[in-house]
């Protein structure tokens, strides 16, 4: 069971055996997919056909690599211009509902920091559904009483932002006052005492102490807003953000230019986790 | 100016208060109360004529009265509890050698591992799923090179190919809070258990498993909400055999454009999932909150 207790060989052996297979059943999916990237067929299957770097920089008809394909790329774009407004919207509010749950006392106090936790227990197609029709329902109001057309309440990028705002948010609350709750509140009490005013100990003193978390937060909804799916799906308009665009392409058949974006989303998505370990940050990715 | 002051000083507290508190109540009130609201009504009206609609019951009787909507329903909530339970039998051992066995760099280093696939969209992962099974993908070839079957045989659109999926997508959210809560096991316990004569089994069950119930149920529980409100996965590695409920919803809402029907749904399945999220608190004595900071 544990190393300081007599294990007998086999059961030593099976642990063993069973890492092994559980972490090649973990990255098995994504090795064929890096390595289908760069076969030289028309279709991400076998045999291997050969190397080649069509699927990235070929422009030839049929064999439109990664860089030559418009709206592809275009969906990239839409979906970081989405992911970064997710990610500010988020951890502004994510601090202010840490320093209400952590700095001030009012009454359903309690039952409100539940409510913060709602979200992440509705399905994410429910919270997509619900927000399109509320939208719809403002803005028809809007149209009708008021004569003003509000076309960012229609299925777009605004109302994607909207939807993954609802629920990414309540993940950062969660990461940021959990580092404010271990803040020794002692340090701003002395730089009061010292004669800062509020701005100054708040800049100079909450901020920093709070920074690792901030950044934390940040990256996490960046990554949850660029990979989310579910939300999106029913908030899109005419502007598909990446994981719309791949889902609408691998229905139809994959070519292996989806193999070389994943490929680039793969190693950007290590880079930013293994920077965040690195960092001593967050190794929590709800 | 003297007498002014603490009037001032409470009224600025005050101000303040109001500042953090709105940001809040916006993103609660405005996108989360609201359109479930919303939701609901919606799914409690049917049309009687273009723009005319009145109150009736006809969305949740459609439900229960066309077979295939319910079968639907309830093929979904329990190919999910399965693939819960899945999910928590291929975890428990993994989480258990990360927490207890290895050390120092090598547990980072599986950690990390086990991270790293879920910093990638579910999107990718997927389409790896879909090259390795689908017929001319790389197992079935696998296996007809090995002279295990003499031809491709087509592993995708199968009931425990979504299950695959599922189990492989969910596999993270079990193993990080059975890991947190495996950790705060003193060794010592076991040693003792050991030392008194326990066997393996039973020290599992008396001392390892009440004290890793915290960590269980939270894992369980989003393990559960997402694979309930999974989307990508079944459809993508299920087809048109998935018949999974959120994409009946889909359908009714953006194909179809029926928002009642589709609300309807939407709401059944809201009450499915908290239901089973509630069961499951009372079943391991659990509450809501402190589950959700494990998570």
């Amino acid at each position: 069971m544990i190393p300081s207790l007599p294990r007998p060989a086999w059961l030593r052996a099976g642990t063993a055996a069973y890492a092994l297979l559980f972490f090649a059943f973990l990255f098995l999916p994504l090795a064929v997919v890096a390595v289908f990237a760069f076969n030289d067929a028309p279709y991400p299957a076998p045999p291997w056909r050969g190397f080649t770097l069509d699927w990235f920089i070929g422009g030839a008809a049929g064999r439109t690599g990664l860089f030559a394909d418009g709206p592809l790329l275009h969906s990239v774009w839409t979906s970081a211009l989405v992911a970064g407004w997710v990610t500010l919207l988020s951890v502004l509010f994510g601090t202010a509902n840490a320093f209400l749950i952590e700095r001030t006392r009012f009454r359903g106090k309690q039952a409100l920091s539940l409510l913060m936790l709602a979200p992440l227990v509705i399905p994410g197609v429910i919270l997509g559904i619900s927000i399109l029709a509320f939208a719809s329902r403002v803005a028809q109001f809007a149209d009708d009483s008021l004569g003003l057309e509000l076309d960012f309440l229609r299925p777009g990028l605004p109302l994607v932002v909207l939807g993954q705002f609802s629920y990414i948010v309540a993940i950062a609350t969660l990461t940021i006052t959990a580092r404010l709750r271990r803040f020794d509140t002692t340090l701003e009490e002395a730089a009061y005492n010292l004669g800062a005013s509020r701005a100054a100990v708040l800049a100079t003193i909450t901020l920093p102490y709070l920074k690792p978390a901030l950044v934390g937060a940040a990256a996490i909804s960046f990554l949850m807003s660029f990979e989310n799916f579910n939300t999106t799906l029913m908030l899109v308009g005419s502007d598909p953000p990446l994981t719309v665009l791949m889902y609408g392409r691998m229905r139809e058949g994959a070519s292996p230019v989806l193999n070389a974006v994943s490929l680039f989303l793969m190693l950007a998505s290590a880079l930013l986790a293994l920077s965040l370990l690195r960092r001593g940050g967050v190794p929590d990715t709800r | 100016m003297q007498t002014d002051r603490p009037g001032v000083a409470a009224a600025r507290t005050r101000l303040l208060f109001l500042l953090l508190l709105a940001p809040a109540l916006l993103w609660l009130v405005g996108l989360i109360v609201l359109p479930h609201l919303e939701l609901g009504v919606l799914s409690l009206r049917a049309r009687v004529a273009p723009r005319q609609y009145e109150a009736s019951l006809a969305q949740y009787r459609t439900f229960f009265e066309e077979p295939l909507y319910w079968h639907t329903f309830v093929r979904t909530a329990v190919m999910s509890i399965v693939a819960t339970a899945l999910t928590l039998l291929l975890a428990f051992p993994v989480a258990w050698t990360i927490a207890k066995i290895v050390r120092g760099r090598t547990r980072s280093l599986l950690f990390v591992l086990c991270l790293i696939p879920f910093w990638v969209s579910e999107t990718v992962r997927t389409l790896g799923w879909m090259i390795l099974l689908r017929e001319s993908g790389v197992l079935p070839g696998l296996l007809v090179a090995m002279g295990l079957t003499a031809v491709p045989i087509e592993m995708l659109y199968r009931d425990a190919t979504i299950l695959v999926g599922l189990v492989y997508t969910s596999l993270l959210f079990m193993v990080v809070p059975l890991i947190g809560a495996l950790e705060t096991l003193d060794d010592s316990l076991i040693e003792a258990a050991y030392d008194l004569g326990g066997s393996g089994l039973s020290i599992m069950r008396q001392i390892v498993i009440p004290h890793a119930a915290p960590g269980i149920t939270a894992g369980c529980i989003v393990v559960f909400m997402l694979t309930l409100g999974n989307y990508l996965t079944p459809t993508l590695l299920g087809g048109k055999n998935s018949l999974w409920f959120t994409e009946q919803i889909y359908t009714q809402f953006i194909t179809r454009f029926n928002w009642e029907q589709g609300a309807a749904f939407g709401f059944l399945l809201l009450v499915l999932s908290t239901a089973i999220v509630w069961a499951g608190l009372k079943l391991a004595g659990q509450r809501f909150g402190e589950v959700m900071q494990r998570a």
